[in-house]
């Protein structure tokens, strides 16, 4: 293979019809920027989830004085709570357990609503005691809610996962709304790559003719239409690291991280991850097209 | 035509030997070759029988239509016959694997009628183009070329673009694009077709200055003055059959 040969036949092929070139480089480039968006989309979803289903716990409130009595005759009684402990630090499905008595629900409910006055209205026997419990896997919950929501002296079981799966059903449809519109711009960016190179090989038919003439191979024949794709892809690919990086750099350090403290953002380990991801698919798209477009025509 | 004693040869041995040639001795055998065209009414080609023999110079004439131009590409396999076999160097053309016909057509020289010359490329480009598409070194395409051009004439127009040529001149440079890698043969569809009398014969020299190197020409032509002058080996097609094969021959039917 003589390499001069080859860059010079490539470079001729990417400079005869310029704006087809730059045509192919942006519309990789754009595909691609939302392509890597759909994926650090996806990331940020699947960060807010760690971040979230980390801190849920599964609450069993107690019977006490104020409960309903439907539900507790009597309140709970020492060895009853014992029981429940022990019963809950042996499952394998409870990563941690603790308790919290009333005076410390008191405590907890007073700094979260410290001046409120809703204070005046609640003591401490009004509020129940409880075991905190953390899962393993947040998922669980129904096996621990029903083994516990029957048990004596327990008055109800409660997920705040419930809450949280709401709001990340929301988010998991932008998911896949977001991987949607790139797939659809991949499709694009093919059918663009596509049909760019079988103009390209239109437009060298008469080298082409006489290379087949003379005998040069397939590989020598071809190359030069794959290796385009692939650098205008590159190029557009490169384009469109420097947006991921760029959205990372000016949208979420500088703007949305300040802005919503109370949720974690995406770090660089997920832009190291996705941008060769985007390169690769970028690339390897577009040869693919390429070859899939060109192979009729370039036949021996 | 064949040696008695190659082709005694070649028959003991049952095989091909190395000098690329069948057990015959043709370089280039047609054996009962019929060419049909998809929606095309009568053969391009009607059971021709023929061979070549290494060194041999041919005039493939007769009337436009009659094949001359199928024949050719079936050598070439730029198609494939829909019966018969086409035979070129020992080897059945048509049912040789596809990666291998590149190999096929370096050992082929083609010229055409309209010369087929890159217009951005200079003379010498157009020539080492040839070279370097088929993966040759630098220092062999700069041994190669200018020898060529020098054999075609051309050693002074070396850096000319096609357009500031003349149409014989433009002839010569396909030629010599043919020629650069020595191939065992050259083919030429109707060479002369677009050019003069005068320049005509000059490409005819050329021609045969090939042919005198040991190189098999095979050469298409309409041209029944350069076909008598010349007194070779004539094979005549009409409506695809062959009705002539002389040694020695004239253009005959057309005179
Ligand atoms: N690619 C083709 N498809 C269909 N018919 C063809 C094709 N090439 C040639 N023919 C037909 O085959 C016959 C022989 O053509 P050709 O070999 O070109 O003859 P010549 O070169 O002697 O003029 C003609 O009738 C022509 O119309
Ligand atoms: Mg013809």
């Amino acid at each position: 293979m003589r390499i001069r040969f080859i860059s010079s036949e490539v470079f001729a092929g990417l400079f005869r019809n310029v704006t087809m070139t730059i045509a192919v480089i942006l519309t990789v480039a754009v595909s691609l920027t939302l392509f890597g968006t759909g994926l650090l989309v996806r990331a940020q979803v699947n960060t807010m989830k760690d971040f979230w289903y980390d801190k849920v716990e599964v609450s069993v409130f107690l019977c006490g004085a104020n409960s309903d009595p439907g539900i507790c005759p009597e309140p709970i009684t020492d060895t009853q709570r014992s029981e429940l402990q022990a019963a809950l630090e042996n499952s394998s499905l409870v990563e941690q357990v603790y308790y919290e008595s009333s005076e410390e629900a008191f405590g907890r409910f007073q700094e979260q609503f410290a001046n409120s006055p809703i204070l005046e209205n609640v003591t401490a026997a009004a509020l129940p005691e409880s075991f905190r419990i953390k899962l393993y896997n947040p998922e669980d919950y129904p096996a621990i809610a029903n083994a516990l929501s029957d048990a004596a002296g327990v008055e109800v079981v409660r997920d705040q996962k419930r809450l949280l799966d709401n709001f990340f059903t929301v988010l998991n449809g932008m998911q896949a709304l977001a991987l949607g519109v790139s797939a659809a711009m991949l499709v694009v960016t093919v059918l663009l790559v596509a049909n760019t190179m079988r103009v390209s090989a239109f437009s060298r038919r008469r080298e082409t003719g006489i290379m087949k003439l003379v005998g040069a191979s397939n590989y020598y024949i071809r190359l030069p239409f794959l290796l385009e794709a692939g650098i205008a892809a590159a190029v557009g690919g490169i384009i469109a690291s420097g947006a991921l990086i760029g959205l990372k750099v000016f949208l979420i350090d500088r703007v949305l991280s300040p802005t919503f403290q109370f949720t974690a953002f995406i770090g660089w380990s997920d832009i190291h991850r996705v941008l060769p991801i985007v390169l690769a698919t970028g690339i390897s798209l577009a040869v693919l097209a390429a070859f899939f477009a060109i192979r009729r025509y370039l036949k021996v | 035509m064949t040696s008695p004693s190659v082709a005694r040869m070649g028959r003991a041995r049952r095989s091909r030997n190395s000098a690329g040639v069948d057990v015959t001795g043709a370089i280039i055998r047609f054996q009962h070759v019929t060419k049909r065209y998809r929606r095309q009414m009568s053969p391009a080609l009607l059971d021709v029988t023929c061979a070549v023999h290494p060194g041999e110079f041919v005039f493939l004439v007769g009337p436009s239509g009659s094949g001359k131009s199928t024949f050719m590409r079936l050598i070439l396999r730029e198609d494939t016959p829909s019966a018969g076999q086409v035979m070129v160097a020992g080897k059945d053309v048509a049912a040789m694997r596809s990666w291998r016909v590149p190999k096929l057509r370096r050992s082929i020289g083609t010229v055409f009628q309209d010369f087929r010359l890159l217009p951005n490329k200079n003379v010498y480009e157009n020539v080492a183009f040839a070279l370097e598409v088929i993966g040759k070194s630098r220092s062999q395409i700069k041994m190669a070329v200018p020898e060529t051009l020098e054999l075609v004439g051309l050693s002074d127009k070396a850096d000319r673009r096609p357009h500031e040529l003349s149409g014989g001149e433009q002839q010569r440079v396909a030629i010599a694009r043919a020629f650069v890698n020595r191939p065992t043969i050259v083919i030429a569809d109707e060479p002369t077709g677009n050019l003069d009398p005068a320049t005509s014969i000059g490409i005819m020299r050329l021609l045969d200055r090939i042919n005198r190197t040991g190189t098999t020409v095979l050469m298409a032509t309409h041209d029944a003055a350069i076909v008598d002058q010349m007194r070779k080996r004539v094979i005549e097609l009409d409506e695809g059959r062959v009705v002539r094969d002389h040694v020695r021959g004239v253009y005959g039917s057309y005179r």
